[in-house]
């Protein structure tokens, strides 16, 4: 989602991310910083990137992140195609909730669900949770980490239709963004999921 | 030519941005519980905030605005979400929701039963 400049690893993913791999996301991370700051001036010189790199660094240093471990690899195509389909639905979803806030007299309905992911990695979880935020009638609430579940809250449901439809369109969200930034083994594992049109609690 | 075209669409995606903007404006003031106000919140208010980045970079030009433009949109889309996501949780975990308007609760079918959830 955001645009890090993560390089795109040309090695097979990492399994077991040992020292170089996590030093590698630290770099990774500075690297944004860097740019971040840089776009911030507005300007790129030297002074700018050096000063980047103290602020980056120090940001870092006193406060770490959780290691998100980035095992997957970015492939452009689909990246492309998650970002073109994310357009259209946030620009159907944003319609939509203008629609009926300005409609006379509705009173929305709406439904809590939860909706089981296939990959259930830290990172896919908080893509997917971003995302789902933004795309049609649905809203986060909560998170279960150790299920991978997402609760989410439907906006305008009519019938009990309503609630597979936003399940399903979460999980093709999901299917969407592991194959744009997932590694080999989580594609497989949804591609190969025979409940990717059925209905889950 | 070129910049006048710019400028014209640039003047459309304002306006359709606000627009949006007063949408959700109306949305947030209008639903009837928390978790559907958020829903305003989240997705015209994060289209219209594009649009009105869009509209000004159209206008503006400049690699450096274009720049800090990005920076805007990009942690726009990264944080609405979040803020959200946090109100709704706590509407939901302080009962502030009505559930007359709720067809189906899975999130209360879960564990405990009561509703409140581990920290996740």
């Amino acid at each position: 989602m955001t645009g890090t400049p993560e390089p795109a690893p040309d090695t097979p993913a990492v399994v077991g991310r040992g020292r170089l791999g996590r030093w590698r996301d630290q770099v990774a991370a500075l690297g944004w910083l860097v740019v971040v700051w840089n776009l911030l001036w507005g300007d790129v010189n030297w002074a700018n990137l050096v000063g980047g790199l103290l602020v980056g660094g120090a940001v870092l240093v006193f406060y770490p992140l959780p290691a998100v471990s980035f095992g997957g690899r970015l492939r452009p195509w689909a990246l492309l195609v998650f970002a073109g389909r994310f357009v259209v639905e946030l620009v159907s979803a944003s319609v939509h909730v203008a629609r009926i806030a300005v409609q006379p007299g509705y009173r929305p309905r709406g439904a809590i669900i939860g909706v089981q992911l296939r990959v259930p990695s830290d990172l896919n979880l908080a893509l997917t949770a971003e995302a789902v935020s933004l795309v049609p009638g649905t809203l986060i609430l909560e998170v279960d980490r150790d299920s991978g579940t997402l609760y989410l809250h439907v906006l305008d449901t009519h019938r009990p239709a309503d609630l597979e439809v936003a399940r399903d369109r979460t999980l093709t969200l999901e299917r969407r963004i592991v194959r744009a930034v997932g590694s080999a083994a989580e594609l497989r594992r949804i591609e190969t999921d025979p409940s990717a049109k059925g209905t889950r609690s | 030519m070129i910049s006048t075209i710019a400028n014209w669409l640039g003047a459309g995606c304002l306006v359709a941005g606000a627009l949006l903007g007063l949408a959700a404006a109306i949305g947030v003031l209008r639903f009837p519980d928390a978790l559907s106000r958020m829903h305003a919140a989240t997705k015209p208010q994060v289209l219209g905030v594009l649009l009105l980045l869009l509209g000004i970079a159209l206008r503006l030009r400049s690699p450096s605005d274009l720049g800090m433009i990005l920076l805007v949109a990009v942690f726009q889309l990264a944080t609405a979400p979040v803020a959200a996501q946090m109100i709704g949780r706590a509407a939901y975990r302080s009962g502030r929701l009505d559930r007359s308007l709720l067809d189906a609760d899975e999130l209360a079918e879960r564990g405990s039963g009561d509703g409140s959830a581990r920290p996740a």
